[in-house]
């Protein structure tokens, strides 16, 4: 299945390439026009765990059709006053918690990013209420280009994706 | 993509082979990473595997989008789970549209052979074996549907009560219905699985029944199915794709256009006073031979049975009370399609069979085409001395959707 899925990235962007190219009308051979993130990037398969309150997890696969890694900024969404971009690590303990990435998240040129429970993901805070499973969820991601790709996506209950937030890591904003 | 994978393997070629072969295809144009990450990924590759002849199902997929559901009209698969829920107190209008959307999301990955969002198990995904997953709205569905409304079409209601009846609130009634179909018993759990986890929020189990046929490839394709009393059963059903099976099955008007009525059955048979009958008395309470389902004055199967012809004694061939003859009705409208499965659970305390049918049958109008039917049987049926329905349910199933659509839409908005 992860197969299938790396494999199919891997041929969207070929396809993806080969518009830009046409589309690109290439103004000065030697300068290309850089493509926005948000025209290279796609959110496939996402979706949010629903919840009556607090905070909640997105997860989905980013991928970028792009010849450029595209960095994000930061992700918005009515749903939540603040959305970070966590990772899932083992601290000293040896328990696994989750934390803001340093640095944020970069999605490699013709590569991927999966957001998963129990990996990276992005973490909706201070949920505006409770997202019930059927939602409809908005997320504005924001690239460092200052592009934006809005995505709506599906909430679904999920056992999982209860890992511990690590304390001092922004909890408090 | 399983479409294309599926077409590539009559061809000789693997699911694997076909991806690698795409994806290499275009790695000039993409980054030595994209090419490094498709091979780590698929090391099994130029190795020995069996060819795809040796797992003739792995890529049998029924399509999922269309003018009418699928597992109706689709060659009943081996396994069959049907399952019946029963709406929670806050499960109004809005959150059945949620419901239907997440629901008709997870059918529609499933049954291409594509792990649904948030699958826990995705390589339980990978292999569809004809998966169909079917949804029909009991009563109170379309009522909460419709607040201010009748319940329409009329017949979406329990059937009337007939002598013959010992029903149980256990295998009885609903307001969602699930029928989950595959030729394989482990996809019909996952995909079962999937959706009653993004159902629970909604609903919660009623009842789950669980049937069987013979297993795909162990009789041609297109034989008619048989019961646990060896009979040949079904052979009077129209035949799918035909104008007169799209005439009986296929409601025409308003949001149902192109859905169907389903009516469920948990038929209990008994094997034991079954038993006690000898070859002839059994062939004489259907009007059927065992050995071919042929009627008794006929010779092959699909002869049309010859209600007149009468013996030395000149009594009928076919009894008067045997079940061929009670079933059938001169107008040609009370005429359903049957899809059913058998079951064998566990034998109650002291006994040695828990055997019977989930009697599933189709058709557009379940008042005018199955009750006349049920109402002759009940009052006289020689096989009733043997059955005994002890479950009973009716939905309404409404129409398929296109890509970006869900089931239901068209009462739901």
């Amino acid at each position: 299945m992860h197969a299938r899925t790396s494999l199919t990235a891997v041929v969207l962007a070929t396809l993806a390439l080969a518009g830009c190219t046409a589309s690109g009308a290439a103004p000065d051979a030697g300068t290309p026009t850089p493509v926005p993130a948000a025209r290279a990037v796609t959110l496939e398969d996402g979706w949010v765990k629903a919840t009556d309150s607090g905070m909640t997890g997105a997860f989905g696969r980013l991928a970028n059709a792009g010849d450029a890694d595209a960095a994000i900024a930061h992700v918005a969404t009515p749903a939540a006053g603040r959305v970070e971009l966590h990772e899932t690590v083992e601290d000293d303990q040896g328990q696994m918690v989750m934390r803001q990435k340093e640095g944020g998240f970069t999605v490699p040129a013709g590569g991927g990013l999966d957001l998963e429970p129990g990996g990276d993901h992005l973490m909706l805070m201070e949920l505006a209420g409770g997202i019930a499973p059927g939602d409809e969820v908005t997320l504005t991601i924001t690239f460092a280009d200052d592009s934006t790709l809005e995505v709506t996506v599906p909430a679904k209950e999920f056992a999982g994706a209860d890992e511990s937030y690590a304390p001092g890591h922004g909890e408090d904003g | 993509m399983a479409r294309s994978a599926r077409d590539a393997a009559a061809h000789g070629l693997s699911r694997r082979q076909v991806l690698l072969g795409g994806a290499l295809a275009g790695a000039g144009a993409v980054t030595a990473l994209g090419v490094e990450r498709a091979v780590g990924t698929a090391p099994e590759v130029g190795s020995p595997r069996p060819g795809p002849g040796a797992v003739p199902l792995a890529d049998s997929v029924i399509p999922f989008h269309g003018p009418h559901q699928a597992g109706i009209a689709t060659p009943a698969q081996a396994h069959a789970t049907l399952v019946a829920l029963d709406l929670g107190p806050a499960t109004d209008a809005p959150a059945l549209r949620r419901m239907m959307r997440l629901l008709t999301d997870d059918a529609a990955r499933l049954t291409q052979g594509e792990a649904a969002l948030a699958d826990t198990e995705p390589e339980l995904a990978a292999v569809p074996a004809a998966l169909t997953v079917t949804f029909g709205f009991g009563p109170e569905l379309v009522r909460r549907a419709v607040p201010d409304g009748v319940v329409r079409p009329t017949w979406v209601r329990p059937l009337p009560a007939f002598a013959v009846d010992r029903l149980e609130d256990a295998w009885s009634g609903g307001d969602l219905l699930l029928q989950v179909g595959a030729e394989d018993p482990l996809t019909v759990a996952h995909a079962l699985r999937m959706l009653l986890k993004d159902a629970r929020a909604f609903a919660t189990v009623r009842w789950s029944q669980r049937g069987f046929r013979r297993a795909h490839g162990s009789e041609p394709a297109g034989t008619t199915m048989r019961n646990l009393f060896g009979q040949v059963d079904g052979t009077a059903n129209p035949v799918p794709g035909t104008p007169d099976f799209d005439e009986v099955v296929w409601a025409r008007d308003g949001w149902l256009a192109g859905g169907t009525g389903m009516v469920v059955r948990r038929i209990a048979m008994d094997l034991d006073g079954w038993d006690r009958l000898d070859r002839g008395g059994r062939e004489m309470a259907v009007g059927r031979r065992l050995a071919d389902g042929a009627p008794l004055t006929g010779a092959r199967e699909r002869d049309e049975p010859d209600l007149d012809a009468t013996g030395p004694l000149g009594l009928p061939v076919i009894p008067e009370h045997a079940h061929l003859r009670r079933a059938r009705s001169a107008d040609r409208r009370e005429r359903i399609f049957r899809r059913a499965y058998n079951y064998d659970d566990a034998p109650p305390g002291g006994t040695v069979s828990g055997s019977g049918q989930l009697f599933v049958a189709f058709q557009a109008d379940v008042d005018a085409q199955l009750v006349p039917i049920q109402r002759r049987l009940a009052e006289l049926d020689l096989l009733n001395q043997w059955t005994t329905p002890v479950g009973s349910a009716v939905f309404a199933v409404p129409p398929g959707c296109a890509p970006g659509g869900y089931v239901g839409e068209t009462l739901l908005g």
